[in-house]
């Protein structure tokens, strides 16, 4: 005898705890519907970890918010298929009934968990609610239940957090209410969107361990949607890659990344970097596994660096009080000192606040900073705007987001054409010859120099910033994190590229980023910073085949591993904070104790904070 | 917080001397000649300069305002020409009515405005959402003694439920604050629609819902503190606002507000009541604006006052 359709049934052991038949999910546009998720069919075991992989408009975040029945109204709907969890029908469900579902059998948690918490209510209150949303609770009970949850994802003093907001607490912190807030009820499926895309390695370690214990202590099956093939790897118990909404591969985790069956998934491997790679080899490596990386130029010819930077120190004053004195500092760069030599490419690596933007910065002179840097033989400290034109000639910068940095009301081509035009370069036909030459360079052709931002993708977008950069023949880029927003398979294209550009011309790179296995392919010599000082810095191979300071083990141990039989069974536990570099006023950083391991290899001696050691 | 508050009313002084320092320069350069307005339009030539002296209207500019600083800042706002009384005891007099006009004001605006705000929001799009922005554009623009005067045609000709005009119960002031307040509303109405819409995009409101909050919750816990703190940000300049709009609405209805008082002395080029009102004025505004950003950090944690 069936039951009531709407009844769940009782859960047993090898029934999917979540089944997807033929999902397809349209969204509304200006030219007609669209299909994000195209006949899509997933099957969830209790306990598992499955991870959805893609690149970027994969569908894989909208199959989940269909599952969740949290789509965007009224712009996107199911269109087709059926989801069931524990055997009900969830498409369909009216939403007094989806809401019962949502929090108590399936959560979700987010990628970005600065924004994912309301940030005028407090901890106790968001995660409060959650409860109360699905049980009667009393006060005294409901207190009780919110420590609980805290503490269940660890979070230190949970009774004194509930009073706390979301923007006292680190991002790594915030990841842990959000789990926290979705596993109150404890339900039986937790889906989790990108959930440490935002955070830096250290934390997601930590947040990734959290979730596997999660699923041992209470059988949550979890469906994790990520770009990051390493934390495929790392979680996975099945995998199912989607490319343009379509499912192309499903599998058992080893299957899939040593017998990959579609070709796209060998393609989407292919182009992930691998950290430790390169371990034998001396310099950057085209990702394409072509020859032709420049050649690391040799130290001993010591060529005149194109810039050196000489006990950098940037700090910014926080004020208070009635007169609006300075109470605090932010010591976010501390007495840094490298020279970067033509041809070369410098990696900065480190996590969120440790000084490497700032660093990147200062070197553009867009900040006040103190210290002694030369930028080709031309010393900027304190020069104004108009004496540091010509300065800018020679160092140009690339951002992060090209969406945000290209003008969206100018023409690419005017992009392109403005800093030259700013310098006085080129005007008329010949400037118009030196934009189509730009465009060529940077492999777009010159057509499209009348189109609008919009209508390019954001590795097309990168490329025009580049070659934005390029126009004034500078000997120096600037790169922070340039190609971390962008897919893996078009971030291998832009560093391409940039290798291709350092060869022909000569460039130097400052290559500021997080993504150690993308530092190991580009770089020459990589420097480490931890709290606004470097702490290690020397040749590539060198800093990666034989780390010395234990910050840098310690973030080498962080980063996930693309291969599932890598997979480190419980992580080395990587507990603590990224400290602030907030400090008193008299506060007066240690001084550092440099060791020169072997020939350029130096390494801070002088006792790494204790946060740092593993 | 007590350094904060402690600096801005620094600051608010400091504001204050200046406002006085423009208007009396201002008031200067006018072409009027107050002497002249008293004395009448028969009297001789001798007896205008005679007034003129009297008032200390012969002296330079920099003796003039000088008198006037040291006064002000003694609290000494000066005497009428015409009415021969104090300026402050004018205004001291006049002021409660006033404020009794724009606090009715500023909660018509804020009932008004906030609730088809949020509404128009929740509804974007539909029929609702068009006609709230429709009603919301015409209090924006309608001029005021328009308002005013159809109000009292309709509900105090026509049908009797208010007195026509005057002060002094709780009836009275209905038609004259929402007058007054219609404006803001309107405002506040757009200002809440596009702010709710804004926040309703946001992380944390998917957040609430995927925890599986009913709408209500979500839309009184979640997103309407966040959405109401550039209205609360606008009530500080609002004060503002009002002071032109008082002149108005006091004499269509009749209220004995110091915007009567300044009408008049604007006819009559009564310079120190002038002087007064836009001092009264300034201090409004000042404290309006200080009292909205004391508010914002009992909202927004995140908002440090240093």
């Amino acid at each position: 005898m069936r039951p009531h359709p709407d009844a769940p049934e009782p859960p047993s052991a090898d029934r999917p705890v979540l089944e997807v038949r033929g999902l397809r999910t349209q969204v509304a546009t200006p030219t007609g519907p669209k299909v994000v998720v195209d006949g899509l069919d997933l099957t969830l075991a209790p306990g598992e970890v499955l991870c959805i992989a893609g690149e970027s408009g994969s569908g894989k975040s909208m199959a989940a918010l269909s599952i969740m029945g949290l789509l965007p109204r009224p712009m996107a709907r199911i269109a087709a298929g059926s989801i069931r969890l524990n055997g009900r029908e969830l498409t369909g469900l009216g939403e007094a009934r989806m809401r019962a579902v949502r929090g108590a059998e399936i959560s979700m948690i987010f990628q970005e968990p600065m924004t994912s918490l309301n940030p005028v209510l407090t901890i106790g209150r968001q995660v409060g609610e959650a409860i109360e949303a699905h049980r009667s609770v009393g006060r005294a009970d409901l207190t009780r239940l919110t420590v609980a949850a805290l503490e269940a994802v660890r979070i230190p003093e949970a009774a004194r957090r509930l009073k706390q907001y979301p923007h006292e607490l680190s991002g790594g912190m915030r990841q842990r209410v959000m789990i926290a807030m979705a596993m109150a009820c404890g339900p039986k499926v937790l889906i989790a969107d990108e959930p440490t895309t935002a955070l830096d390695v250290t934390i997601q370690a930590q947040i990734l361990e959290l979730m596997r214990d999660l699923r041992r202590d209470h059988g949550t099956a979890v469906i994790l949607i990520t770009h990051d093939m390493g934390v495929v790897a790392e979680m996975a118990d099945r995998v199912v890659i989607m490319n343009q909404g379509r499912l192309v591969e499903d599998g058992p985790v080893l299957d899939v990344f040593e017998r990959p069956r579609a070709a796209y998934t060998r393609t989407l491997l292919a182009a992930v970097p691998r950290l430790g790679a390169y371990a034998d080899i001396d310099g950057p490596v085209r990702s394409a596994g072509r020859s032709g990386a420049a050649p690391a130029p040799d130290p001993a010819r010591r060529p005149r660096p194109v810039a050196e930077v000489r006990d950098l120190t940037v700090r910014f004053d926080l004020t208070g009080g009635l007169l609006q004195r300075v109470v605090r500092r932010v010591h976010a760069v501390e007495g840094v000192s490298f020279d970067l030599f033509p041809g070369e490419t410098l990696a900065l690596v480190g996590e969120s606040g440790c000084g490497k933007s700032t660093t990147g910065k200062a070197l553009m002179n867009l900040i006040p900073w103190t210290g002694a840097i030369t930028i080709d033989g031309t010393a900027t400290h304190g020069l104004g705007r108009r004496a540091m034109r010509p300065v800018r000639r020679h160092i140009q910068m690339v951002f992060q987001d090209p969406f945000a940095s290209l003008d969206p009301r100018m023409t690419v081509g005017d992009l392109v054409a403005e800093p030259m035009r700013i310098h006085g370069l080129a005007r008329g036909r010949e400037l118009d010859d030196r934009v189509a030459e730009l465009f060529r360079r940077v492999r777009l052709e010159p057509d499209v120099r009348d189109r609008y931002p919009h209508e390019f993708s954001g590795g097309q977008r990168q490329r025009i910033c580049i070659a934005r950069a390029l126009g004034l023949s500078p000997r120096l880029i600037v790169a922070d994190e340039s190609v971390s927003a962008l897919d893996v398979s078009v971030q291998a294209q832009v560093l391409d590229l940039m290798q291709e550009l350092q060869a022909e011309m000569g460039l130097s790179y400052l290559f500021i980023s997080h993504d150690m296995a993308v530092v190991e392919q580009v770089s020459h010599r990589v420097a480490v910073m931890y709290m606004g000082r470097i702490v290690e810095i020397g040749r590539r191979r060198d800093v990666f085949g034989d780390p010395r300071h234990p910050y840098t083990r310690k973030l080498l141990t962080a980063v996930p591993r693309p291969d599932p039989r890598d997979r480190r069974d419980h992580f080395r536990r990587l507990e603590g904070e990224i400290p602030s570099p907030v400090q008193a006023l008299d506060y007066r950083p240690p001084p550092q104790r440099f060791d020169e391991v072997r020939p350029g290899h130096i390494v801070d001696l002088s006792g790494a904070p204790e946060q740092a050691g593993g | 917080m007590a350094a904060y508050i402690l600096r801005r009313l620094i600051q608010a002084v400091l504001i204050l001397i200046g406002v006085s320092f423009v208007t009396f320069v201002l008031l200067y350069l006018v072409p009027a000649d107050p002497a002249r307005q008293i004395a009448g339009r028969s009297a001789t030539a001798e007896t205008v300069a005679n007034i003129r002296a009297q008032l200390g209207l012969d002296q330079p500019f920099y003796v003039q305002y000088w008198r006037y600083f040291t006064g002000m800042i003694q609290g000494d706002l000066g005497r009428s020409y015409l009415q021969k009384t104090e300026v402050a005891e004018l205004i001291a007099a006049r002021l409660p009515a006033t404020l009794q006009l724009m606090g009715g004001a500023i909660v018509w605006e804020l009932l008004l405005g906030l609730t088809t705000g949020i509404v128009a929001a929740l509804k974007r799009g539909t029929w609702v959402d068009n006609t709230l922005m429709v009603a919301s554009f015409i209090g924006v623009s309608a001029p005021q003694f328009v308002v005013g005067i159809l109000l009292l045609y309709v509900f105090a000709v026509l049908l009797g439920w208010f007195p026509i005009g005057g002060y002094g119960t709780f009836a009275h002031l209905i038609l004259p604050s929402f007058t007054l307040g219609i404006l803001g509303a309107g405002w506040y109405s757009r200002m809440m629609r596009s702010s709710m819409l804004d926040v309703l995009r946001q992380d944390y409101i998917r957040t609430a819902r995927a925890k599986g909050l009913d709408r209500v919750r979500i839309v009184l816990r979640h997103a309407l503190p966040n959405a109401v703190l550039p209205v609360i940000a606008m009530i500080g300049i609002d004060v503002g606002l009002f002071m032109s709009g008082i002149v108005v609405v006091e004499s269509v209805f009749g209220w004995p507000g110091i915007g009567q008082l300044a009408w008049q002395a604007i006819q009559r080029v009564d310079i120190p009541i002038i002087m007064g009102v836009t001092l009264v004025s300034a201090v409004a505004i000042v404290l309006g604006n200080l009292l909205a950003d004391l508010i914002a950090p009992f909202i927004d944690p995140r908002i440090k006052l240093r």
